[in-house]
């Protein structure tokens, strides 16, 4: 298939059809409601299924029974709506059912804004749920990242047993881009027949499976978590992806960015380095697991004199960039929130002030 | 003469935690046995609740998935819209149905959902030990109605068959009991009229079966079957509320 444009809500629900998941379940929310729009007339037409729950607690337990039965099956939301699938990601984590989410991320807290933000790092790399449980979490910074991501999804979620998340901001759920859909990232789903409730028919089985999250005995349920955390160790070992830029230069500044704003980071590092300022930055495809290694080898280059964290947040991935770089190179951050999104001209004066201090610093 | 009372394949062997004098156990034979009659236990997909049955899966030898509170509607909807080969129900209580979870059941059985739910109303929280539930009588005690339930404060107990036979889409709603061997044959061919309805994929089904909790009650065992049968009945009448027959062209079942 040759490229098409397509709006990034779309090109998500069209991935989904091309990953092979014919199952979907939705909520209305903006600014992803586009998803729901164009999977309602795509899915009858491969004789898939479709269907507009009540609220978004109760599509996260449907993406919960159908993946429990061993469906590929995806949702897709908005911030707000993705506090109210906390829940039930909580649950399928525990209880080890593969299923797609994708947030299409809106400013907060609270009611927000209905543009591009990215304030639901922490609700998607810490928990937004309760227990200790981790979600696999793929940032695209374009809808063609967005369309692989998607397609990618679905045989990590299966291989882990696991919910992914995909975390598009605003951004890139509504703007349109050419794309291309590639065949060669649809994958056969993995066998269900040892964990999924299919009906012992189904699978020819005298023994019944149980799709569970209750431990009442605390060694079981220690256990159990050691269980997850060895998958979520696997998942740091073998799926770790970010994207480096610049990183072959002299640069003295790193930044670390994901999503939109990293393309905008972007733009003012080829500004800047026309400029003479040499600019690496690290992109983050995997917010969790998160590219720690890639970003404390990129700070400790000997050039590097400071790494800025730049999001659309109050300063939330911040965080693990300091925890990556270990106090090696001095960490800022820079971010704006509630739908403003940074420009490169202003990223460039923020570079420029960070270097002026740095260097008064080192005076 | 062969052995003609036997224990249903679809039940195991576990011994039961639900205390004496409690009806779950008689509820989930008669769901065993219909799986049984009906020959469907290997396509058969159960959904616990949270609750007293949280555990119901320990006692039913089919596929079982386990919910959060009140959200077994939802799943069995998600189950059953990808696999609608599969006979599904979810197996609730009043807490978990009537309150936390009044939405999926509502909007589960207005969309048609071609699944059965067995709804056991015993008028309280049972595994939280004893507190006010949606269905708790006027002026009945609980440990968080310790002066009775005050119907001016918290409303009238919700009568979720006749609140779910209001809606205009076909279905088979009706309410049972247990508390006497005289009811527990209608309540098992309620509940078989329920699988077949599934079975055949005409509409959602739910059967209340109003149910004792000795324990919460503060009543032995035989107290509290005549509790329910002198109070509980008089407010729960027994019966089909609406089937999919009675519904025609959208009129509502009288």
């Amino acid at each position: 298939m040759s490229k098409v444009l397509m709006k990034g809500n779309e090109a998500i629900g069209e991935a989904a059809i091309r990953a092979g998941c014919l199952n979907y379940f939705a909520y209305p929310i903006t600014p992803q409601s586009e998803v729901a729009e164009y999977l309602s007339h795509r899915m009858p037409e491969v004789n898939g299924v479709f269907l507009q729950g009540e609220s978004e607690v109760a599509v996260g337990y449907m993406i919960f029974g159908a993946a429990a039965c061993g469906a590929r099956v995806m949702t897709t939301s908005s911030s707000p709506g993705i506090s109210l699938m906390s829940e039930a990601l909580s649950y399928i984590a525990c209880a080890q059912c593969p299923a797609v989410f994708v947030n299409i991320m809106r400013g907060g807290p609270g009611l927000g804004g209905i543009l591009p933000s990215q304030g639901d790092y922490f609700q998607a790399t810490k928990g937004g749920g309760h227990g200790d449980y981790r979600l696999l979490v793929l940032a695209p910074a374009s809808v063609q990242e967005a369309v692989e991501m998607v397609m990618m999804a679905f045989p990590l979620a299966e291989k882990y047993r696991n919910p992914v998340m995909i975390m598009g901001d605003g951004l890139i759920g509504q703007m349109m881009e050419p794309v291309f859909f590639p065949d060669n990232l649809k994958t056969e789903q993995l066998n269900t027949d040892s964990w999924a409730t299919s009906g012992m028919k189904t699978r020819g089985s005298n023994t019944r499976n149980l799709v569970k999250s209750l431990y009442l005995d605390p060694i079981q349920l220690n256990n159990h978590n050691l269980h997850l955390k060895a998958k979520y160790d696997r998942m740091k070992a073998e799926e770790i992806r970010f994207e480096p830029y610049n990183i072959e230069s002299g640069y003295q500044v790193l930044i670390v960015s994901y999503g939109t704003m990293s393309r905008v980071c972007r733009t003012a590092i080829d500004n800047l380095k026309a400029e003479g300022l040499e600019v690496g930055m690290i992109r983050p495809q995997t917010l969790f697991p998160f590219p720690e290694a890639a970003i404390r080898d990129a700070a400790s280059k000997e050039s590097c004199q400071i790494v800025i964290s730049i999001e659309m947040s109050m300063g939330q991935m911040v965080e693990d960039v300091e925890r990556s770089v270990r106090g090696r190179k001095p960490v800022e951050w820079y971010g704006k929130c509630g739908g403003e999104v940074p420009t490169p001209e202003e990223i460039m004066e923020v570079v420029h002030s960070f270097v002026k201090s740095a260097r008064k610093e080192q005076n | 003469m062969g052995k003609t009372f036997h224990k249903p394949e679809a039940l195991s062997d576990q011994p039961t935690h639900y205390c004496p004098g409690c009806t779950h156990g008689v509820i989930h034979r008669l769901v065993a046995e219909v799986i049984d009659e009906l020959g469907i236990r290997d396509r058969t997909v159960g959904i616990a609740p949270v609750g007293c049955a949280v555990m119901a899966y320990n006692y039913f030898t089919c596929d079982f998935q386990e919910a959060a509170h009140g959200r077994a509607p939802a799943m069995a909807t998600g189950m059953k819209r990808v696999r609608p080969d599969l006979m599904v129900f979810t197996y609730q209580g009043d807490g978990d149905l009537a309150s936390i979870g009044m939405g999926e059941i509502v909007h589960a059985a207005n969309r048609g959902e071609k699944f059965t739910t067995i709804f056991v109303n015993n008028a309280v929280y049972g595994m939280t030990g004893g507190q006010m539930a949606p269905t708790t009588m006027p002026n009945q005690r609980t440990t968080t109605s310790p002066f009775g339930r005050n119907v001016a404060e918290v409303g009238m107990p919700i009568k979720v068959a006749e609140l779910l036979a209001a809606l205009q889409t076909p279905a088979y709603i009706t309410r049972q009991t247990v508390i006497k061997p005289k009811y527990i044959l209608k309540a098992k061919k309620a509940i078989r009229k329920a699988f077949e309805y599934q079975q055949e994929g005409k509409c959602f089904s739910l059967v209340e079966v109003v149910s004792t909790c000795p324990t919460n009650w503060g009543m032995t065992p035989l107290e509290a079957v005549n509790w329910a049968e002198t109070t509980m009945l008089p407010y729960y009448p027994l019966g089909d509320l609406k089937t999919p027959e009675s519904v025609n062209g959208g009129t509502d079942a009288k």
